[in-house]
């Protein structure tokens, strides 16, 4: 990866904060939760470079990430959920 | 390897698609020995510290269907405490303590339900008698509240936490006499809690199996034959052994006989385990192993082999009749029209996304293993027995998993890193690989189904005739292959006829989510769709009509002894049940008014599986070269009383939907006995962009509340494949879809 910055789960707030954490954690969105750190990673990704996603910009950025237990609903809510909180005047 | 005959029958109660509640005689006492058994204490399950904080006891494993909540819930309602100031604790594996310890068949919630909340009530009343004693007045006079004892007469309260060291020293009252709360008073049950470890997953701590870490802990990774039960015959174990980074190369010789017949746990797998410093030096060691197999029996095994097989005895007379009432051939005879069908459905892997694996260490004769079994009591049998041990001498601690889907009730990967450790000094992690996961999955096996439907003058379903051609030898169903006798539409349709073939699988088989009614739903509410629309009527009320028909009572009365057979006398359907939900979706969908364009459509199934009933409503799309869009699904669901963990409920609702879908594109196939699937590309998963919109509604109703991670996924198929009929006048009787010519979009 040479000079890139890389952040993972454990570098994405230093208490759990991040809007998209707060929003997976609202809607209880994991069930066995082994997927997760890689949808909030490419949740978080999405917004940065998308804060208002569409239904089709979350599928593109979602849809290499496989959840086995089903949680997409929940997902897709939760990254609606984040986008708002994060556009909400503070 | 001989299982004791309890925990067989739990199995095959799981295994065969059905929950015999009477298997769990007494669910308010503990696991037995000689003598009477001794109630479930509260003691075991509610610590209270000085400082009022509440740790609860969760006695069933979890991997992703919510038991570490909704267990703790029934106790902390009736304990009377807030949520919010209880801990939850993973509880060490003791039946005689905590009763069954098992994640599986949909059944912690029906087994749960009474004695969770009764541990609950119980510690509650403990805690009032302490106070009672403190204050010198009578229980009968105190109340409490949120963690806290009152004595309204003196004004008088102390919180949990001040009378929990004399409460705990007080004997525990007998469950069975308890009080419990009313309905209306519940403060946790039915309202959503957050999952207990949610914190945890979206910051990415390491909870799961996988993340086992102890300090000097070794990896190992088992190269297995191409085939199942392949043996060793010699390999370049002395060149392995100088790669770098492995500490021992280990010949499995395993203990599997092959057979016609595959049992639940066949022992162990024959092959090599590497023990490496690091798990990348395991598997590079791997590849350089060359290893001559001797592959037996199992490689002679074909898809095309099993199907010509299947045919031929579907030509054949078949081999069991599990059920038959009425004149079956008398009324095809005369029927007005009959429709003949022959179904298809593959074999299936779990694919639960952590792979297979456990760490276990031995040391000073004693084994410590840290384990994502589902079935953990059974899993330290067998480990016990293979490595000849006392199960006294196994400590288990049992550990998230990344997902089971019924893959963990069978401890194969438990044995293995167990076997591996007794050789070793140190730590031992096993991990399997994504292939290794596929390759030695105990698969959902395929079936044949010959169907025969018959509709009188009246376009009436007068006579339906089903012979299922599984696997297995001529006293046993291979495991996840089987169907109970009773199962609908037994008992509604004037002449009936279930019958039963099996063919030799030297293949180890499994229970997958929802196991029997997984592939037996598709089949039959997609054959009462093609009757439906051979009768000329709308499916919904075809089946509706059906429901309000009993026409033989529900069990041939004759069952098959519990043994080594698919369990027969599942708790009877309740056709009041089945049509509620049935109206309940039809209604939430708009099917009475859903549109007929071409290209577009709805269809609608329903089942009655694990004491929980769900209809299924799928909207889909179908373009110019047979691709499937599926816009939205709308289920609903009748678990009983109360959806415990409203949030959790939908989630996992959703989940088995989801599955549901994926199943639709999925096989496994063997050619020479090698699996030919090894990785998400040719065994797929539903992505986020073909997840369709999905709405759940619960119809609530008087009987005790079931469970909820098997119960949504059959009907889901059905739905699915009858909204392409609908969509473009093509049915599918084969499955994955591409066998159909379908793809997903």
């Amino acid at each position: 990866m040479g000079d890139e910055r890389i952040t993972t789960i454990e570098g994405l707030s230093p208490d759990g904060l991040h809007p998209v954490q707060v929003a997976w954690e609202a809607l209880d969105v994991p069930q066995c939760g082994y997927c997760q750190s890689g949808q909030i990673m490419s949740a978080a990704s999405l917004l940065q470079r998308t804060p208002n996603p569409t239904d089709a910009d979350i599928d593109a950025a979602l849809s290499g990430n496989l959840c086995r237990c089903g949680t997409y609903t929940r997902i897709r809510q939760a990254i609606r959920e984040a986008a708002e909180a994060a556009s909400r005047p503070k | 390897m001989r299982l004791n005959r309890r925990s067989f029958l739990q199995l095959t109660a799981l295994a065969g698609g059905g929950l015999a509640l009477d298997l769990y005689r007494s669910p308010l006492t503990a696991a037995q020995g000689p003598g009477k058994p001794p109630d479930l204490t509260p003691q075991a399950f509610i610590h209270i510290s000085k400082d009022g904080v509440v740790t609860i006891m969760a006695r069933a494993s979890e991997s992703g269907q919510g038991m570490r909540n909704m267990l703790p819930m029934l106790i902390a309602e009736e304990l009377d405490v807030d949520w919010k100031d209880v801990r939850v604790q993973q509880a060490e594996l003791n039946e005689k303590i905590y009763g069954p310890q098992f994640s599986g068949g949909s059944a912690n919630t029906p087994t749960g339900w009474e004695p969770m909340r009764r541990v609950g009530a119980a510690g509650r009343q403990l805690l009032i008698t302490a106070a009672a004693q403190t204050w010198s007045v009578p229980g009968s006079e105190c109340t409490t509240q949120h963690g806290r004892v009152l004595h309204a007469a003196s004004g008088r309260s102390a919180g949990y936490g001040e009378l929990a060291s004399t409460a705990a020293a007080l004997p525990a009252p007998v469950l069975s006499s308890v009080k419990l709360k009313d309905p209306k008073d519940y403060c946790i049950i039915g309202h959503s809690q957050p999952g207990v470890d949610t914190h945890a997953i979206v910051t990415g701590k390491p909870i799961f199996g996988i993340d086992v870490e102890l300090p000097g802990m070794m990896y190992a990774a088992v190269e297995k034959a191409p085939v199942f039960a392949g043996k060793v015959k010699s390999a370049n174990i002395d060149q392995i052994k100088s790669l770098p980074g492995v500490r021992h190369v280990l010949v499995i010789d395993g203990g599997i006989t092959p057979a016609a017949y595959t049992p639940w746990e066949p022992g162990m797998e024959p092959g090599i385990a590497i023990v490496a410093d690091n798990w990348w030096q395991a598997q590079q060691a791997r590849d350089q192993l060359v290893v001559d197999w001797d592959l037996g029996t199992a490689a002679t095994q074909s898809s095309e082999g099993f199907k010509k097989r299947a045919e031929e005895l579907l030509q054949a007379q078949p081999a069991n009749t599990l059920r038959k009432y009425g004149d079956v051939d008398g009324a095809l005879q005369s029927s007005a029209k009959v429709v003949d069908a022959i179904y298809q459905y593959p074999f299936l892997a779990h694919v639960t996304l952590e792979p297979q694996g456990a760490t276990a260490h031995w040391k000073d004769g004693k084994l410590e293993m840290w384990s994502t079994s589902t079935l953990p009591v059974d899993g330290r049998g067998l480990v016990a027995r293979t490595l000849g041990i006392q199960e006294s001498d196994i400590t288990t601690r049992m550990v998230r998993s990344g997902g089971s889907f019924g893959r963990r009730l069978q401890n194969d990967y438990l044995v293995e890193a167990a076997w591996i450790a007794r050789r070793v000094d140190a730590p031992v992690k096993l991990l399997w690989s994504r292939e290794d996961d596929i390759a030695h999955d105990p698969f959902r096996p395929g079936g044949t189904v010959g169907l025969k439907g018959g509709l009188d003058a009246r376009a009436k379903l007068t006579v339906w005739r089903h012979h299922l051609v599984t696997f297995g030898d001529d006293k046993h169903s291979t495991s996840g292959g089987g169907i109970g006798q009773d199962t609908y539409p037994a008992g509604f349709v004037p002449a009936y006829a279930l019958y039963t073939s099996q063919q030799p699988l030297t293949l180890r088989t499994g229970a997958l989510r929802a196991p029997g009614d997984n592939a037996y739903c598709w089949v039959s509410q997609s054959f009462l769709d093609e009757m439906a629309h051979a009768a000329g009527r709308d499916p919904l009320e075809f089946q509706l009509e059906l429901l309000s028909n009993k026409q033989a009572p529900w069990s041939s009365g004759a069952h098959d002894p519990i043994g080594d057979h698919e369990p027969t006398g599942q708790s009877v359907l309740i056709p009041e049940r089945f049509r509620g939900v049935l109206e309940l979706v039809a209604e939430k969908s708009g099917w009475a008014h859903r549109p007929k364009t071409p290209g577009r459509g709805m269809g609608i199934a329903a089942w009655f599986c694990h004491l929980g009933y769900f209809a299924e409503v799928a909207d889909v799309s179908v373009d110019k070269s047979n691709q499937v869009t599926v816009h939205q699904i709308w289920a609903a669901g009748d678990v009983g009383s109360q959806i415990i963990n409203p949030a959790a409920a939908e989630n996992i609702a959703y989940g088995g939907i989801i599955e549901g879908m994926s199943h639709l594109g999925q096989e496994i196939t063997l050619v020479d006995g090698r699996v030919q699937q090894s990785n998400f590309h040719n065994h797929p998963l539903i992505r986020m962009r073909q997840a369709p919109k999905i709405d759940v509604y619960w119809r609530k109703t008087d009987y005790a509340p079931t469970g909820l991670g098997e119960p949504t996924l059959p009907p889901t198929l059905p739905a699915v494949t009858n909204a392409i009929f609908a969509a473009t006048g093509k049915r599918i009787r084969t499955l994955p879809l591409k066998r159909s010519g379908f793809s997903w979009a």
